[in-house]
C-alpha cells in the first residue's frame, strides 16, 4: 500500500480530515434536499394560490365574456415574476384570454388540459378550473419559471464548498493540535528505541508522556529496557569472569610452558658435558691406546664413540626444537623458489655420485621467517634425499599451489614411504617409522617442522605407501 | 708458584672438558703456560694473587682468560664483573666457554665487556678444532692490549 511510508502524524490527519469532509458533505446534503423539496412545495402551494384567486376574480368576466376585464385581472400577476404566462379557457376549452399581452400564443396549450400542476425540466406549469357555485365556467392555465429554485441551488452549492473549505481549514488546525497528543508519546517512543538500537545504551528510559495504551507500551518497553539492560549486565559480568579465568589459566600454562621449556633446555644444556666427555674419552683412548688393544677392543670402543657421537646429535636436535619454542618469528617476504634451490645445492653435494633428478616447478611467494623456514626445507629434503638412497634412480618432485587463503607446498619422492598405519607417530618427537640400520636419523627432523609450521599458522600432513615414495604437504597463510 | 708465567689461564670446574681443553692446546704447541683453576674463587685469588696464591707475583697477568659459565662457588659471570671493572684485569682478553648458544647468560656477557665466547662441541673433532683455534688466535693473532 501506497501508505505505508506515511508517518502516523499524516495518517491521523487524514483519518480526522477525511471524518469530518464525509460529515460535513453528509450534513449539507441532507439539509439541501430537506431546502429542495421544502421549497418546492412552497412555489406549488404559491402557484395555486395565486391560480385560486385568479380564477375567483374571472368568474364575472367569464360569465360576460369581456375579454378586456380577463386580461385585466390576469395583469395583477405582474407581483409575481416568476409566473412567466397565464392563461384562460372557456367552458369549451377554447382560448379566451392570455398574460402577458405579447406572449406568444403558439408558445401557451391551444386548448385546457387535464386539472393539477407539474413541474417540467425548466417551469412549474398546470391548470386549474373557474367554478361559480357548481358550475365550471372555465380552466386558468399558469406557468412558472424555476429560476428561484436554481437561484437556491446555486447559493446552496457555494454555500456548501464555503462550509467545506472552511471546515477543512479549521480541522486541519485543530487535527495538527490535537493529533500531537496521540502521536507524540508513539513518536517520542520510537525516538528512544531508535536512539538505544544506534548508542546501545540499555540504561535510558522513555518517558511515559500519558496514561493511556500508548502509555502502558512505554511501560512495557521501559520494562523490556530493564531486562535488556539486566541481561547484558550479567552477560558482561560473566565475559569478564571468563575472560580473568582464561587469563589466569593461559598465565598458568605460559609458566607451565616455560618451566617445561626451561626444565628441556637445561637437561639437553647439561647433558652435552658428559655426552662430550665419552665421545672425547672414547676418541682420546683410540688416540694413546688404538696400538695397544686388539680388534675386538677397537670393536667396542667404536660402539662408545658411536654412540655417544649420537648422544650429541640427539641432544643438539632437542635444544634446536625446544628453542623453537622461544624464539619470535619476524615474517618477511620469502622467495621459496630461492630457499628451495639453495638448500639443494648445499644438500645435494653431498649426494653427487647417486642419480638423482630433481624437478622444480614454481613456488609462489611465501610471507614467513627465514631462518626457519630454511631449516623446513632442510629437513624435508634431506628426508626425501635419505629415504631415496637405496634406489636406482630417484625423483624428486617440489610443487606449490594456492587455495584460497593459503599456499599448499608439497614434496614427493619416490623413495621406500612409510606404512600409512603409523601415520599418527609421523610427527612426534623422537619418533622413527625406520630403524638406525635401514635409515639414521633422530626422529627429530619433522617434529621440528611441524613446529615451525604450526608457529608460522600452517599445517603439515603426508601421503604414502611402503615402497612407492612419500609425499609431504604443507600449507602457510598468504598474508 | 711465585715465578711461574702464566699464557692462558682456564677456569672450569669440569675436570673432564678442562682436560680435554688442555690436550687440545697441547696439541697446537700452546699448553706450556696453562694453568687450570677449578672455580671462580681460585680464579680471582691467582689473578689477584690472594688466598693460597698470595705468593705469587701479580705482575704476571695470563694473556688470555677462558672462563666456564657454569660454576659452583662463584660463577663465570660474577668472575668477569669483578675482571672487567678492576684496573689491573680489565684489558686481559676474556673468552668464554659454554655448552650451548642458546645460554641466555651470553647476551649479558657482551654487556659485561666479553671478548669472544665458545659454545663447547659435542663432538671431539670439533672441539680440538675449537680449542686449537681460540688459543692460536688469541695467543698469536690478537693484538696484546698489555703494550698500550
Amino acid at each position: 500500500m501506497a501508505n505505508k511510508n506515511i508517518s502516523i502524524r499524516n495518517k491521523l490527519m487524514r483519518i480526522i480530515m477525511l471524518v469530518c469532509g464525509i460529515v460535513v458533505l453528509i450534513t449539507c446534503a441532507v439539509f439541501f434536499l430537506y431546502d429542495f423539496y421544502s421549497f418546492r412545495e412552497s412555489t406549488l402551494q404559491n402557484i395555486s394560490t395565486y391560480g385560486q384567486i385568479i380564477s375567483n376574480n374571472s368568474t364575472a368576466a367569464i360569465a360576460f365574456e369581456s375579454k378586456e376585464d380577463a386580461k385585466e385581472i390576469l395583469s395583477a400577476l405582474k407581483a409575481e415574476p416568476h409566473i412567466v404566462a397565464a392563461s384562460i379557457y372557456d367552458a369549451n376549452g377554447q382560448l379566451f384570454c392570455a398574460y402577458p399581452a405579447d406572449y406568444d400564443i403558439n408558445q401557451l396549450p391551444k386548448t385546457a388540459g387535464a386539472i393539477g400542476y407539474h413541474f417540467t425540466r425548466t417551469a412549474l406549469e398546470g391548470f386549474q378550473p373557474i367554478v361559480q357555485g357548481s358550475k365550471q365556467l372555465g380552466i386558468l392555465y399558469l406557468k412558472s419559471d424555476l429560476n428561484a429554485l436554481y437561484g437556491r441551488f446555486k447559493l446552496y452549492t457555494i454555500i456548501v464548498v464555503l462550509i467545506l473549505g472552511l471546515s477543512f481549514v479549521i480541522t486541519f488546525l485543530l487535527s495538527k493540535f490535537l493529533q500531537r497528543g496521540i502521536s507524540a508519546p508513539i513518536l517520542a517512543l520510537a525516538e528512544t528505541a531508535k536512539a538505544i538500537s544506534e548508542q546501545k545504551d540499555y540504561s535510558v528510559r522513555a518517558i511515559k508522556l500519558s496514561d493511556d495504551e500508548v502509555g502502558s507500551l512505554t511501560d512495557a518497553f521501559n520494562q523490556m529496557l530493564t531486562e535488556i539492560h539486566e541481561q547484558t549486565e550479567m552477560l558482561n559480568e560473566f565475559n569478564q569472569t571468563l575472560e580473568q579465568r582464561v587469563k589466569n589459566r593461559t598465565t598458568e600454562l605460559e609458566v607451565a610452558n616455560k618451566e617445561l621449556e626451561s626444565f628441556s633446555y637445561s637437561v639437553s644444556h647439561d647433558l652435552r658435558a658428559p655426552a662430550r666427555a665419552i665421545h672425547s674419552y672414547a676418541n682420546v683412548f683410540l688416540e694413546d691406546y688404538g696400538d695397544k688393544i686388539d680388534e675386538e677392543g677397537k670393536r667396542l670402543i667404536n660402539i662408545v664413540l658411536k654412540n655417544g657421537q649420537k648422544m650429541g646429535f640427539l641432544i643438539d636436535d632437542l635444544l634446536s626444537f625446544s628453542r623453537l619454542g622461544r624464539i619470535e618469528l619476524t615474517k618477511t617476504k620469502l622467495s621459496m623458489y630461492d630457499i628451495v634451490s639453495g638448500v639443494w645445492n648445499e644438500l645435494y653435494k653431498t649426494e653427487e655420485n647417486r642419480n638423482v633428478t630433481l624437478v622444480l616447478k614454481e613456488l609462489p611467494d611465501a610471507y614467513a621467517e627465514k631462518t626457519t623456514m630454511q631449516q623446513v626445507w632442510v629437513n624435508l629434503i634431506s628426508n626425501a634425499l635419505k629415504y631415496t638412497k637405496n634406489n636406482p634412480e630417484t625423483v624428486i618432485e617440489i610443487s606449490a599451489e594456492e587455495k584460497n587463503t593459503e599456499i599448499i607446498y608439497c614434496i614427493k619422492d619416490n623413495g621406500s614411504g612409510f606404512d600409512m598405519r603409523y601415520y599418527n607417530k609421523l610427527f612426534g618427537v623422537f619418533q622413527r617409522l625406520h630403524s638406525q640400520e635401514e635409515f639414521e636419523g633422530t626422529g627429530v627432523g619433522l617434529a621440528i617442522v611441524q613446529r615451525v609450521l604450526e608457529k608460522h599458522g600452517g599445517k603439515i600432513w603426508a601421503d604414502s605407501k611402503v615402497n612407492e615414495g612419500a609425499t609431504f604437504y604443507f600449507s602457510l597463510p598468504i598474508n | 708458584m711465585e715465578n711461574i708465567e702464566v699464557e692462558v689461564l682456564l677456569v672450569e670446574d669440569n675436570p673432564s672438558d678442562a682436560e680435554l681443553t688442555i690436550r687440545a692446546l697441547k696439541k697446537s704447541n700452546l699448553a706450556n703456560k696453562v694453568y687450570h683453576v677449578k672455580d671462580g674463587d681460585e680464579a680471582l685469588d691467582f689473578l689477584f694473587a690472594q688466598g693460597d696464591y698470595s705468593n705469587r707475583k701479580v705482575e704476571n697477568m695470563p694473556k688470555v682468560i677462558l672462563l666456564d659459565l657454569k660454576m659452583p662457588k662463584i660463577n663465570g659471570i660474577e668472575v668477569l664483573r669483578v675482571l672487567k671493572v678492576d684496573a689491573r684485569t680489565k684489558k686481559i682478553p676474556i673468552i668464554i666457554l659454554t655448552s650451548s648458544k642458546e645460554d641466555p647468560d651470553i647476551q649479558q656477557c657482551y654487556r659485561l665487556g666479553v671478548n669472544s665466547y665458545v659454545v663447547k662441541p659435542v663432538h671431539f673433532e670439533s672441539f680440538l678444532k675449537t680449542v686449537a683455534d681460540l688459543g692460536l688466535y688469541w695467543l698469536l693473532i690478537n693484538q696484546e692490549s698489555k703494550n698500550d
